[in-house]
């Protein structure tokens, strides 16, 4: 990144004073970072210490580690094991995963690729529900969903995401696709490809970096949703990770405080995985996102 | 979806674009054309047909639904209803409510500005490209995919009550205070850093933005004398303000729809919603209270309604001031 960005930085030059300049960028940035990661690094320290010095104390890390904090976790939270809530938020966010990627493609395809009468009208629309607070909607989807008797089903969490309702991701996937070559489709068209076959064999495969990073920011969101499953889902066995950390949360804060920070730790494991993984697409996906508006 | 197949080549390779330009289409004979068309409006509305649904079902019909409640007693049980205004005179004498729109209206006009702040300066700063930029960036950015978790929620909590890390460095600065989690009045800045810690995201934004600064213009500008603060002022902010404006827009919407973090922050295991004495209810706190806790639906919508138009009303206020301060390319300089 950084060799090609240096010819299109302002004030990138400048032999004057190289070496002070850096110094203090460099700890400029370090001291940033460190105010970043205090908390990622408390927590990590304080999973290994007793629940009692966890808050008290301001040692980051134990003289003597523990680790049954974690093995406590074996025991699970009011009977439930916590994989069964690791299993449920994987259901949720691989389901969520697929719908995105199926129903906002499609949808995109459309505003991109094919003129069809009231393109224009639907995308302000598109557009206007990116604005819209999702609060508005609440009560009434509950309502919806409750005498549709889904309460408790991952229904209503999940049917949005395959009726492409994210408009951010229709929004990402439309600006790449309209960057391809329109001599692709028109080549494709001449070899007697409809719109489907387009779509599926040449756009999509060249949309992999659009669809890699949907996919990677709607696994985090999914994991991450706290209060869709909080108002959908009331049996504890179906409880997402972060349900059942709320749980805990609110039974044992006071006894077993160190249990709780480990089960934090592990909840956002995930996530932290998946950044470390894909942290390119991630970034690179949000800062296009602001661009062209 | 086999209808999308088209049969017949030759006419489309005439028709280069399916645009409706006037030049290249002459040869074509206008019944073609037509089919041609209907067949492009008939593939696109079949591509959007899960957008649609989904707009019909799970967008216009409750916005539809919740406004009609909005005018309505409702409870789930029994059937909405309606007492008119009944339910925006409740809330607007409800002094819980008017508390929970000062405590959101502190957060976002506190929160915001200082979270794009943070995110402009970071920016600034990380823009200067050195080596080990991207793994700053990088670094950055992760706490804004972390900071919505339940998780970061619970560590905030702790690190922000009392003895633990805040309040021990404010006493060394000479403030005894206390833990911000456990006072009513401080519990909103807990918040406020929560939001800030989360910078990355504008961040990586503003950062794309100023590479698109042309350099051309910064030498130009120091051939004719002008400093490093001039320089920010006549050239960088004008050319980055259409990423700032959306930047602006996003956090202040997202700003207005604090949820989670407040909800767990504040929630104590007395069954006390939204912190000490209500010090963290925030607007959706108490819609959530109204709406789940009490059953009362009709003035939960109520309540999502009057979000709305703030909402829109602050989206509209931006939209018109941008005239005056967002430089979209023509018109710069």
């Amino acid at each position: 990144m950084s060799a090609h960005a240096t010819d299109v930085t302002p004030r990138a030059g400048g032999l004057r004073h190289k070496l002070p300049g850096s110094l203090a960028w460099h700890l400029g940035s370090l001291l940033i970072l460190a105010v970043i990661l205090y908390p990622v690094v408390w927590v990590i320290g304080g999973s290994f210490k007793k629940s009692e010095d966890i808050v008290g104390s301001l040692d980051l890390f134990p003289g003597d580690p523990i680790t049954s904090n974690y093995t406590r976790l074996g025991e699970g939270i009011a009977d439930i094991s916590i994989s069964t809530f690791f299993l449920n938020s994987l259901t949720l966010s691989v389901g969520s995963v697929a719908g995105i990627l199926l129903s906002c493609s499609l949808t995109a395809y459309a505003f991109a690729r094919i003129r069809f009468a009231g393109r224009n009208l639907l995308f302000t629309l598109m557009i206007g529900t990116l604005l819209l607070p999702y609060h508005v909607l609440l009560i009434p989807q509950y309502v919806l969903f409750r005498n549709m008797e889904m309460i408790n089903t991952y229904t209503p969490l999940l049917l949005g995401k395959y009726l492409a309702t994210e408009a951010f991701f229709v929004f990402l996937m439309m600006q790449f696709m309209r960057n391809l070559p329109k001599e692709l489709d028109e080549a494709a068209r001449l070899d007697g490809c409809g719109h489907l076959r387009i779509y599926w064999s040449i756009v999509l495969p060249l949309c992999r970096p659009a669809l890699i990073t949907s996919a990677i920011f709607t696994f985090i969101n999914a994991w991450n949703d706290f209060m869709g499953p909080l108002i959908y889902l009331n049996e504890p066995d179906k409880y997402t990770v972060s349900l059942g950390l709320k749980m805990f949360v609110d039974q044992e804060a006071v006894a077993d405080y160190g249990g709780m920070i480990a089960m934090s730790l592990v909840a956002l494991l995930p996530v932290l995985a998946f950044f470390l993984a894909f942290q390119r697409y991630l970034i690179d996906g949000m800062a296009t996102s602001g661009l062209k508006g | 979806m086999g209808t999308t197949v088209t049969h017949a080549p030759a006419m489309e390779g005439l028709t280069k674009d399916s645009e409706p330009r006037h030049g290249p289409v002459k040869s074509a004979r206008p019944a073609a054309l037509k089919r041609r068309r209907r067949r492009e409006n008939l593939a696109g509305y079949l591509f959007m047909s899960p957008w649609i649904a989904g707009f019909l079902l799970l967008t216009a019909g409750p916005m539809v639904a919740s406004l009609y409640f909005a005018f309505t007693d409702y409870n789930l049980f029994d059937a909405p209803r309606w007492i008119g205004l009944d339910n925006f005179s409740e809330m607007f004498g409800d002094p819980r409510w008017r508390h929970s729109v000062q405590v959101t209206l502190w957060y976002v006009v506190v929160g915001t500005p200082l979270k794009l702040l943070a995110a402009l300066g970071v920016a600034l700063l990380l823009a200067q490209s050195r080596r080990g930029q991207a793994f700053y960036r990088a670094a950055f950015y992760a706490p804004s995919l972390i900071g919505a978790s339940v998780s970061v929620a619970i560590v905030w909590k702790a690190i922000f009550s009392d003895d633990a890390i805040v309040d021990r460095t404010q006493k060394i600065l000479g403030v005894d205070a206390g833990g911000w989690t456990g006072d009513p009045d401080m519990i909103i800045y807990s918040l406020v850093a929560l939001t800030v810690w989360q910078f990355g995201a504008p961040m990586v934004i503003f950062l794309a933005g100023l590479k698109q600064v042309p350099r051309e213009l910064y030498e130009a500008a120091e051939v004719d004398g002008a400093g490093k603060l001039r320089r920010f002022w006549n050239i960088t902010l004008p050319m980055i303000s259409p990423v700032l404006f959306f930047n602006v827009l996003l956090e202040t919407i997202h700003s207005f729809q604090i949820f989670s973090s407040a909800y767990i922050v504040g929630g104590g295991a007395g069954g006390n919603a939204c912190g000490p004495a209500d010090g963290s209810m925030v607007y959706t706190c108490y819609l959530y209270v109204q709406g789940f806790e009490n059953s009362r639906m009709g003035l939960a919508s109520a309540m999502a309604w009057m979000l709305l138009v703030a909402v829109a009303l602050v989206t509209a206020v931006l939209f018109w001031s941008q005239k005056r301060w967002v430089h979209y390319e023509e018109g710069a300089r």
